[in-house]
């Protein structure tokens, strides 16, 4: 990194003994205590707001957290004792609300994440050519992307309804289904619900990591392309064997990413329910999300300390699949050659 | 044309691509097919939220489903504008002077941090720059119960400033400004400057900020869709007031026993079309972000 020391007008050359502030020095000038302001003080003004932020709204409400989920913190409830210890993690275990949705989190992210990624690579290896409008078809890309999650979900939602729903018909043309009893209801089971949900993310997300994918395709450097057509490798095989390694590291980014993301979901299952505002996610939680779970039990049922018991265990088990898919994923795409 | 058609025989045109990079070949009939299919997926569900909202009830009961817009649109949005429990167009408002707000802010302050950071020699700044670039990785939407808690003491639940104050600098922006002030504003220009006596400010107004637009752009852009979309954390702290955000009012209006598409949808197109021009207008940019991102992670 370079750094500029500028070279400082002669007068502040002065050597100021450390240790003592330089502000009452009478030999000092005016101008002299602004420029030392200036050189010594300033960048940490600059900086400073970032840190005072992240501090208030980032790292406090962390930290907090883990006092809150100690205590009973009911806004319903006053009068019980203050500290609950360890009561909130216990009630955790042994909580079905919470190892479902922990079960439907984890569904809905496979068929999201794996779907998503693989076919963002393809859409990638399409924009990776030289193409007419090339611009236009990247920008493309990116309409799911911009699209607020609120408006898509809403239309999703209409996409999967059981009669009328586009899904349904889609599906019908192709035999599977059928009208009537027949048809799909997509609210009534879990597999149905994390595909419809499934569906949406994979949506939104696709085009957003197609992107990513480019920038590194792009990178790769030229002659690489050129030794693997002499050993005669054909465009697949390219792809498999020079493309995927050599992007490797921004494929585990994007794990990484569409893990942490993919654990947290919470607008579209929030949304897809007829029933939004219960945070239930279909009426005996087929698609309850810990995300949403947290939600309703935080603002609904107004038990704060258990909700942040619950974000402290959701917290670790981010952070353990997402070691874990970062481990894989070296594995898998074979690592750099 | 002759490019494409040349692909198309394979066998011939081996000893012409020999070689090439992916992005030197010229992308064949079928390439363009599979992207035009991609751009289809990626774009029905919009066009089809306007059809929804320009149509009437029946639109939605109608097997084939209706693809052609209807005449209705104009209707529908009186009525999500009319609505006596949703008041939609303050909360258009309201995600107006959030997205704003917190954009300019981000701007500024990340632009401020990021100049700081590549161009500025202060202790402790290498170990710093580590902490900012760390905090990325903090899921941080897991403070959230303490966030909201946070927010009670304040005594700002239910109140914009709840939704605009933890915005104002992201991590990601001053690790963004921080690489494009690195790679683009020279040293010797920094340092001619001081010594003709230019302050710190004088320098960050008259060579960083002209130099770093392009990044300004991206930066915004993307700050703004990010903003404008946020939905979770406005409505936890929102709820409840009659004056929330767009994504929430939207929310509200598809909440109750039956949901009323054709006016949701009109909401949503509404909420989204300032995306829409967004994206039209700044595409480039945008993509350029998002790739220039990619790279640097």
């Amino acid at each position: 990194m370079s750094t500029t020391r500028a070279a400082p007008a002669p007068s502040s050359r002065r050597a100021v003994p450390a240790g003592r502030s330089g502000g009452d020095d009478p030999r000092l000038t005016w101008r002299d205590r602004l420029y030392r302001f200036d050189m010594r003080y300033l960048p940490y003004l600059m900086i400073a707001p970032f840190f005072l932020l992240f501090i208030v709204f980032g790292l406090f409400p962390l930290l907090f957290n883990g006092v809150v989920s100690l205590r009973n913190y009911q806004l319903d409830d006053p009068t019980l004792p203050y500290w609950a210890g360890f009561d909130n993690f216990a009630r955790l275990f042994g909580d079905e609300d919470f190892w479902n949705a922990l079960y439907n989190t984890f569904g809905i992210f496979l068929l999201s994440s794996v779907p998503q990624l693989l076919l963002a690579l393809v859409v990638a290896s399409l924009l990776n050519r030289k193409l007419r409008a090339q611009t236009w078809w990247r920008v493309g890309a990116l309409l799911p992307y911009v699209t607020p999650i609120v408006a898509s979900t809403m239309v999703f939602s209409a996409f999967f309804s059981r009669t009328y729903g586009m899904a349904n018909w889609l599906l019908g043309m192709v035999g599977i289904g059928g009208s009537g009893d027949a048809a799909i209801d997509w609210r009534a089971d879990k597999l149905h619900s994390w595909i419809a949900v499934a569906t949406m993310v994979n949506w939104k997300w696709i085009g957003y990591n197609a992107l990513l994918y480019l920038a590194a395709m792009q990178s790769i450097p030229r002659d690489v392309y050129e030794a693997a057509a002499i050993d005669g490798a054909g465009p697949w095989r390219q792809l498999w064997r020079i493309t995927v390694p050599m992007i490797q590291p921004v494929i585990v980014f994007t794990v990484v990413l569409s893990t942490i993301g993919g654990l947290q979901l919470f607008t579209e299952p929030m949304l897809f329910d007829l029933n939004s505002q219960a945070a239930t996610g279909g009426p005996n939680g087929e698609w309850q999300t810990i995300a949403q779970l947290i939600y309703k039990v935080g603002w609904k049922d107004l038990d704060l300390g258990y909700a942040a018991a619950m974000s402290w265990a959701l917290f670790l088990i981010i952070l353990i699949v997402a070691g874990l898919n970062t481990l894989l994923t070296n594995r898998l795409s074979g690592g750099r050659r | 044309m002759s490019a494409i058609t040349a692909l198309g025989k394979r066998g011939r045109s081996r000893p012409a691509l020999l070689g090439r990079a992916p992005q030197d070949t010229p992308a064949g009939v079928g390439t363009y097919l599979l992207l035009a299919v991609t751009f289809l997926f990626a774009a029905f569900p919009l066009y089809w939220m306007f059809v929804i909202a320009t149509s009437t009830d029946e639109a939605l009961a109608k097997l084939p489903p209706a693809v052609i817009p209807g005449d209705q649109f104009l209707v529908n949005l009186r009525e999500v504008f009319s609505l006596q429990d949703v008041y939609f167009a303050a909360s258009l408002v309201n995600s107006v002077i959030v997205a704003t707000v917190v954009t300019a802010s981000v701007l500024f302050f990340c632009s401020l941090a990021g100049f700081a950071f590549a161009k500025l020699r202060f202790k402790g700044s290498r170990g710093l720059m580590l902490f900012v670039v760390l905090t990325l990785t903090v899921p941080n939407q897991l403070g959230i119960v303490a966030l909201y808690i946070v927010m009670g003491k304040l005594g700002w639940n239910g109140t914009l400033l709840a939704v605009i104050a933890p915005g104002l600098v992201t991590a990601f922006g001053v690790f963004y400004m921080r690489q494009f002030i690195v790679n683009t504003v020279p040293d010797e220009l920094v340092e001619s400057a001081r010594v003709d006596g230019a302050s710190t400010m004088r320098i960050y107004a008259n060579i960083v900020l002209p130099t770093i637009r392009p990044a300004l752009a991206v930066l915004g852009l993307l700050t703004f869709v990010a903003t404008w979309n946020d939905f979770q954390w406005p409505l936890i702290t929102l709820s409840g007031t009659d004056f929330p955000t767009s994504m929430v009012a939207i929310s509200d209006l598809a909440s109750g026993n039956y949901v009323i598409y054709r006016r949701v949808l009109a909401g949503a197109f509404i909420a989204t079309v300032p995306l829409l021009v967004m994206l039209f207008i700044g595409g480039r940019q945008i993509v350029r972000g998002i790739m220039e991102g990619a790279v640097k992670s």
